[in-house]
């Protein structure tokens, strides 16, 4: 249990999807105009991100991993270089799935959130976590906190960050670095602060 | 010929410079950092990147009668995806070291909104050849800024250039130390923004709204 609640908080904070790695900036930036559209981004991508980790997880390792296909009578068999191919469709399929089901069951949901939901399908966050969850040889519970860890730390992020532009909206910035350069600046700061965590260890 | 030949030339420079990638039209950059710590991991990214953009506006532009448009995305995600897929593994046989610490950033490119975006936006509507250059030209401008931040962080970083120590040792010696932010995150934001800020002020480059 504290193994899995040190996991949790270390991908909320010392290893940051967004302001460690670099991973979802293309939407980061494109969608922290507002903090109620950043907040509807932000659990949008908590969701899939705790639904795709695991699933791939059972894919990989009940498919594609090397021996997997074992039980098929092929021991030998390693697939697992179609991993790309295999993660990104089932991030689509799912993400298309979760649409569906979210403008079915809860109209008032999908009118704030289904905008941004085929945006997240080319989210590299998601795939990310996929890849990552592959490489460090997680379990599948493992699988499911890193995932839910990912996204709480991406969408506490985009938030903050939404939150500081409302702020700095009035702000007198030199002519050349208003817009795009300026919130890289903000962004870097923010991954200073975020650095701090860095010492905690659970 | 000499028509065509300036026409691929209008081509190229629009794409690696009037509309870089990085600067520009803000795309791309999600992979582009992590791997900016050393010149040569960033200049191997760049050359899988390059080429994955190429080939990708090559097959789609060859496909693009055929493929149906209300599923269009899936088909240009599969075409992009097999390419990444043959980059890896050519990675992972000839250049094993730096396939391991470019980790999963390669597959990364896949999402990377350039290609995606060039593929929808250019590739879908324009023959094979221009879309060929067009890749070509889209990757050099992503390149061009992926190897500027991979330069400056490892040379302000850890004071070394593709590995090699450049800053002289009476520098160390009359007090100069290397920059630890640099080879963090917060490095590769802040040389980002400032580039930023210096291609906006440099004349004859369009500007982005806010």
């Amino acid at each position: 249990m504290g193994d899995l609640l040190s996991l949790f908080v270390n991908s909320v904070f010392i290893g940051n999807i967004l302001l460690a790695y670099f991973l979802g900036i293309c939407s980061f930036i494109a969608v922290s105009k507002t903090i109620e559209t950043a907040t509807g981004l932000g659990f949008a991508v908590i969701f899939v991100l705790t639904v795709t980790s695991p699933v791939n997880w059972l894919i990989y390792h009940g498919l594609l991993a090397p021996g997997a296909l074992a039980w098929a009578g092929f021991p030998e068999m390693d697939l697992s270089f179609l991993k790309f191919i295999t993660f990104i469709a089932v991030i689509a399929a799912i993400v298309q799935a979760v649409e569906m089901v979210i403008d079915r069951y809860s109209p008032l949901l999908y009118a704030s959130l289904g905008v941004f939901l085929p945006l997240i399908a080319v989210n590299c966050a998601i795939l990310g976590t996929s890849l990552f969850m592959v490489e460090r040889n997680h379990t599948f519970i493992e699988s499911v906190v890193f995932g839910a860890g990912s996204g709480t730390g991406w969408m506490l992020a985009i938030v903050s960050m939404a939150a500081i532009r409302k702020k700095v909206r009035y702000a007198d910035v030199p002519a050349g670095l208003d817009g795009f350069g300026f919130i890289m600046i903000i962004a870097g700061l923010m991954a200073m602060t975020f650095m701090m965590f860095s010492g905690i260890t659970l | 010929m000499h028509t065509d030949l300036s026409h691929y030339k209008e081509i190229l420079i629009k794409g690696v410079w009037r509309e870089n990638p990085v600067a520009y039209q803000v795309l791309g950059i999600c992979s582009a950092l992590a791997v900016t710590v050393k010149m040569s991991t960033a200049l191997v990214m760049s050359i899988a990147l390059t080429l994955v953009a190429a080939f990708s506006g090559l097959i789609i532009s060859s496909l693009r009668h055929w493929i149906p448009s209300n599923i269009r995305i899936i088909v240009e995600l599969t075409v992009i995806a097999s390419l990444v897929i043959v980059t890896d593994q050519i990675l992972k046989a000839f250049l094993y070291d730096i396939s391991k610490q470019l980790s999963i950033f390669v597959g990364l490119i896949i999402t990377n909104c350039i290609i995606l975006g060039r593929a929808e936006a250019f590739a879908m509507a324009n023959n094979p050849a221009d879309s060929f250059v067009d890749g070509i030209a889209n990757g050099l401008g992503y390149s061009m800024i992926l190897v500027a931040v991979a330069f400056l962080r490892e040379l302000l970083g850890s004071g070394q250039f593709f590995g090699f120590s450049v800053i002289p040792q009476f520098l160390y010696d009359m007090g100069f130390q290397d920059m630890g932010i640099m080879v963090l995150a917060p490095g590769a934001f802040f040389i980002i923004g400032l580039l930023v800020w210096l291609k906006n002020s440099l004349p004859g480059v369009s500007h982005e709204k806010k």
